[in-house]
């Protein structure tokens, strides 16, 4: 096998920048099979949750990020540690590539102790250092992003912050106060819109006047990358994580699909064909395509990458099921982490006058 | 010392005292804040740490949010609480529900204060007391100082407090003077979140309160002790946590209960506190009804008779103690 090697990614387009991120990409072996591994780890992960879903393991809201894993993992290849990420409701990918291990989320989603916010927090809203979740309001992490890369500029530490939305919150009027702001301080952050072409269940055209997601912070440069290859991602995010330290924020609009609706309610096919859908895992799939380029270079060799989706599968598998046996919080749980640090003697009322519960 | 001044030391203090504090809102650094409570902060601390924001409030708020889960302190200035319905989904979502949902993960150390209630002739929109609105929701702290020491002690613990708490200040009340203690007047006086003060002791009614109708209250005590009767006032400072041992204790003192506040009648604050007293063991100390007196159920008119007409005057606590102990 091949130690690195060399591919042209597609060219982005580009939002009053003259030159954008270098479409020569070169990738080491080990990073190729790690982000081969990371991408399918989401895939499978996601798969699994799903099944959970409809099992009615999993409740409430469960929006999947399979077709996306490409953008989480190229982002966060071209990121520090210390870097700041957050992100809409479909957080499962980011949460893990932010560290959170796979029984973290799913049994967050199953509402186990074993969840990485102890079940309390649910599919929306998981949380790791440095990565400020999971936001169920459409649009809302966006101002909130923006705050985590203006405190980053206030402490002068040299980090940035990845502030993610869809192509539906585009259209929040707060994204436009936040870009805004985020200009007038120049504020290291990294606004990114992962477009997927549909807002819930409508399509880009129809929510959109600008389908230009990249040219609508208007006074602030943007790119638009192909979210399906996570060579071209990170290529591009190592270009926009220097960029905003120098010159305050940047747009990133990176072309998506998900293969599954909205959220698990949504069986996605009534305002999208199969063909549709069919077409993109066909010819634009990031992980198949991934693996193609790192076997026809070289970099791995098929037996490798059969050994990494067994490893996959077997570790996700094991996670699913502690995240279905795992016990959910002691119940009187329920009245704890309202505040930091309560007074000593806090109580808190439960549904009738006779509960007054301790709170810590 | 006014209460204006009162805050801006305050500020001051709480801004020297720790580099994460910072201020931020419309107005606050070069115009010197739209009621001059933030006067002369740019000028010391510079504008790193005292910041114009544009108007956008539902912006600025979560931006400041954001801050804070990443270890900032931010205070953030509503030029008037009225403003911050356009924000209130960054202060109940994303500051006071955070630190649960991810389980404690994230703290959110932030104050959000500004001028709250009824000002003067500024009519239906920018009159309006959100009292009940943020103190209904678990996660936030909600103070509603009414003197210059409330102001100062109750503003600083909010700074110092490292949870989302809400600062609901009086535009009335900032031109007002009132006398500080030497203790108030020191760098370190702080006053403690979910404890009410007694301004006024009496045996024979209670007459529970908060902001402004502090005064109101005091000025009905003052006249009805002309007549032999003594109000027992209790400001609550806080009205999340609320303080229901001094209310219960006051109760079971008097056996009487008026409770006076500026928000509406409907799932307000004196509806709350009357729950309160219902449901606790002071119940059986009660010699009549709880009643309330509060704002009429009215948008705010303009006109100066009807604005009046509108708000809790001394004249209406009054009847409301006459109508409690049975006198004329």
């Amino acid at each position: 096998t091949a130690s690195e090697a060399s591919f042209e990614t597609n060219p982005c387009k580009l939002h009053k920048l003259d030159q954008g991120p270098s479409t020569n990409v070169t990738v080491s072996r080990d990073d190729a099979l790690k982000y081969y591994r990371e991408m399918q780890m989401i895939r499978r992960m996601e798969t699994v949750a799903g099944n959970l879903y409809k099992s009615k393991i999993i409740r409430g809201f469960c929006h999947l990020y399979s077709g996306q894993e490409a953008i989480c993992v190229g982002m966060e290849a071209a990121i520090k540690k210390e870097d700041a990420v957050i992100t809409a409701y479909r957080a499962h990918g980011w949460s893990y590539i932010r560290g959170v291990s796979i029984l973290g989320v799913l049994a967050e989603l199953t509402g186990r102790v074993s969840g990485c916010a102890l079940g309390k927090g649910g599919s929306m809203h998981m949380y790791n250092d440095n990565f400020f979740g999971g936001n169920g309001i459409v649009g809302a992490q966006v101002p909130l992003g923006a705050g985590i890369a203006f405190a980053k500029k206030y402490t002068n530490a040299d980090e940035i912050c990845i502030t993610l939305y869809g192509d539906g919150a585009a259209n929040q009027g707060q994204l436009f106060e936040a870009y805004n702001m985020a200009k007038l301080w120049n504020l290291p952050c990294i606004f990114v819109c992962e477009n997927n072409g549909y807002a819930m269940g409508t399509s880009l055209d129809r929510s959109s006047a600008s389908t230009t997601y990249y040219t609508r912070g208007d006074y602030i440069p943007g790119v638009q990358v192909d979210g399906m290859d996570v060579l071209a991602v990170r290529e591009c995010t190592k270009f926009a994580r220097d960029f905003v330290l120098k010159n305050g924020p940047i747009l990133i609009e990176a072309s998506t699909y998900r293969y599954s609706g909205h959220s698990m309610s949504d069986p996605g096919t009534s305002y999208r064909t199969r063909e549709e859908v069919q077409e993109v895992r066909e010819r634009r799939d990031p992980i198949s395509k991934f693996k193609e380029r790192i076997q026809t270079s070289n970099l791995a060799t098929p037996e490798e990458i059969k050994k990494i989706d067994q490893e996959v599968r077997k570790l996700v598998d094991e996670a699913a099921e502690q995240a279905k046996t795992d016990p959910e919080l002691p119940l009187e749980e329920l009245y704890n982490k309202i505040y930091y640090q309560p007074p000593s003697n806090y109580k808190v009322r439960g549904c009738d006058p006779s509960i007054l519960a301790p709170s810590t | 010392m006014t209460v204006r001044d009162a805050l801006n030391s305050a500020l001051d203090e709480e801004l020297k005292r720790d580099e994460k504090v910072f201020l931020m809102g419309e107005e606050v650094a070069q115009y010197d804040g739209a009621y001059k409570v933030s006067k002369g902060l740019l000028n010391k601390y510079g504008d790193k740490r005292v910041i114009d924001t544009p108007i956008t409030e539902m912006g600025f708020a979560g931006l400041a949010v954001g801050a804070a889960m990443a270890g900032l302190k931010p205070i953030v200035e509503f030029m008037t609480f009225n403003f911050s319905m356009q924000a209130i989904d960054q202060v109940i979502n994303s500051a006071a529900k955070t630190y649960y949902m991810s389980a404690g993960k994230v703290p959110v150390n932030i104050v959000f204060r500004g001028p709250n209630g009824a000002a003067a002739g500024v009519a239906a929109q920018h009159s309006q007391c959100f009292g009940a609105w943020y103190a209904h929701c678990p996660g936030l702290k909600v103070v509603s100082p009414y003197s210059s020491e409330d102001a100062k002690g109750l503003l600083k613990a909010a700074i110092r407090d490292p949870n989302p708490v809400i600062c609901l200040e009086n535009e009335i009340l900032y031109g007002v003077p009132f006398e500080m203690s030497d203790e108030a007047l020191s760098d370190d006086f702080v006053l403690p979140i979910g404890k009410a003060k007694i301004e006024r002791e009496g045996d024979h009614i209670s007459l529970i309160t908060h902001s402004r109708y502090v005064g109101v209250c005091l000025d009905a005590a003052e006249e009805l002790a002309g007549k032999g009767i003594e109000c027992e006032v209790v400001n609550l400072r806080s009205l999340r946590p609320l303080d229901e041992e001094t209310i219960i204790k006051s109760v079971q003192k008097t056996g009487h209960v008026v409770t006076v506040d500026g928000g509406w009648p409907q799932y307000g604050v004196g509806a709350e506190i009357s729950a309160l007293v219902a449901e606790s063991s002071a119940f059986n100390y009660l010699d009549a009804p709880i009643l309330r007196v509060t704002g009429a159920d009215v948008p705010m008119p303009y006109a100066k008779s009807l604005e009046a007409l509108a708000l809790p005057q001394p004249f209406n606590v009054i009847k409301a103690v006459k109508r409690s102990l049975n006198v004329s």
